[in-house]
């Protein structure tokens, strides 16, 4: 007895998941497989990529065409996979560290791009598999193994990046709002362009553990009563937005031609 | 006729790890854990399927499912 969902596009043989108790994890990961599924995508046209670190073991469990390449290059990859397929939809699953630290350089430049692949970003604030160092997303002030007299860094705002740096669709959403984020997720591999969503995630382990944040129905309780919709804050008083962190549709850009749009037609001009 | 009328919650208690998440988040309030620690349903009355104990489960080890 199963959950449809998971019995349709995951590999069950690989369940139950190696992730924590209360790791967010896989709150992202049935998400992204109901709104493949809301999208009626064939299992054969998608391929999901990733880098490194305890979210890129999730194409690990997911059973399409999938690709679990080295630490930061998950984009590089999925460059080659979607200059090669274009027909195919190229969704990379990235971490805070995998995708804005050691793989920084690639998220611009297939923002730039506008490369059509949406990425997925599992941002837990921290280097989960390795043991808690602080990464480019973890807040100033706050504990990390690598920072322990508290980090000294200012933090990404990874969806804010992406979108300065070209994505044409660009948001974030939590492992609270899972709804909100799954309708993202499928707005995002709908658009024809470079997508990105940032999902704030939960690592109980090592970066609630090391800043004292209880249990991980603390920390995703924390999520619902910090984040509010960009929509709605336009709207608030500031005195009501302080300490608050926004989430949603941050950018929606139609009608930027896509990557491999381009390099096909120079591929038909020298033709002829 | 709702059309969640011939759901029901499903536990698969084998793929709980116990986080408690769906626990927290019931806006009903109408789970709670077994001896082992994993998820039980205490009183199925009440629950109004409204799927978010299935939606933030990150272990997939409860869901809305068919009635048998
Ligand atoms: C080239 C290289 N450098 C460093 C590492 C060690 N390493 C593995 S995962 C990781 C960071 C993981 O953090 P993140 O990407 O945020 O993912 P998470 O584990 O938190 O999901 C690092 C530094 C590696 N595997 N390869
Ligand atoms: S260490 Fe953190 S990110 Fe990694 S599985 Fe555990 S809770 Fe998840
Ligand atoms: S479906 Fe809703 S009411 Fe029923 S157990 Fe789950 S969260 Fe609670
Ligand atoms: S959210 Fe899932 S894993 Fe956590 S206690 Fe509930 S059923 Fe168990």
């Amino acid at each position: 007895m199963n959950n449809p969902i998971v019995e349709k596009y995951f590999r069950m043989d690989n369940l139950p998941h190696i992730w924590c108790p209360g790791c967010g994890n896989g709150i992202i990961m049935l998400a992204l497989a109901k709104a493949i599924d809301s999208l009626g995508l064939d299992k054969d046209k998608v391929c999901v990529v990733s880098g490194i670190g305890c979210s890129s073991r999730a194409p690990g469990y997911l059973d399409f065409n999938t690709l679990h390449t080295t630490h930061g290059r998950a984009l590089a990859f999925a460059t080659g996979v979607k200059l090669a397929n274009p027909e195919l939809e190229v969704i990379v699953i990235s971490g805070d560290g995998d995708a804005s630290a050691i793989g920084g350089n690639h998220l611009i430049h297939a923002a730039r791009r506008n490369i059509g692949i949406t990425t997925i970003v599992f941002n837990n604030n921290i280097y989960g598999m390795t043991g808690g160092q602080y990464s480019p997303t973890t807040p100033n002030g706050d504990l990390g193994t690598t920072a322990p007299h508290g980090n000294i860094d200012r933090p990404f705002d990874i969806a804010q990046l992406a979108a300065a740096a070209g994505a044409t669709y660009a948001a974030r959403s939590t492992v609270y709002h899972a709804n909100q984020m799954e309708k993202m997720i499928e707005t995002a591999i709908a658009h024809k362009g470079f997508s990105m969503v940032e999902v704030i995630s939960t690592c109980p382990t090592y970066y609630g553990r090391k800043n004292k944040k209880g249990s991980a129905a603390n920390m995703i309780a924390f999520l619902k009563d910090s984040f509010i919709d960009v929509k709605v804050a336009e709207k608030l008083p500031e005195e009501k937005k302080a300490g608050k962190f926004l989430m949603g549709e941050f950018k929606k850009e139609e009608g930027v031609v896509e990557y491999t749009v381009a390099y096909e037609s120079i591929i038909e001009r020298l033709k002829k | 006729m709702g059309a969640r009328d011939n759901q029901e919650i499903k536990i698969k208690k084998e793929w709980c790890k116990g986080c408690g998440i769906c626990v927290t988040f019931c806006p009903k309030q109408v789970l709670g854990y077994d001896d082992e620690g994993k998820v039980a349903m205490l009183d199925s009355e009440n629950c109004i399927k409204c799927g978010q104990c299935e939606m933030r489960c990150p272990d997939f080890a409860i869901f809305l499912g068919g009635k048998e």
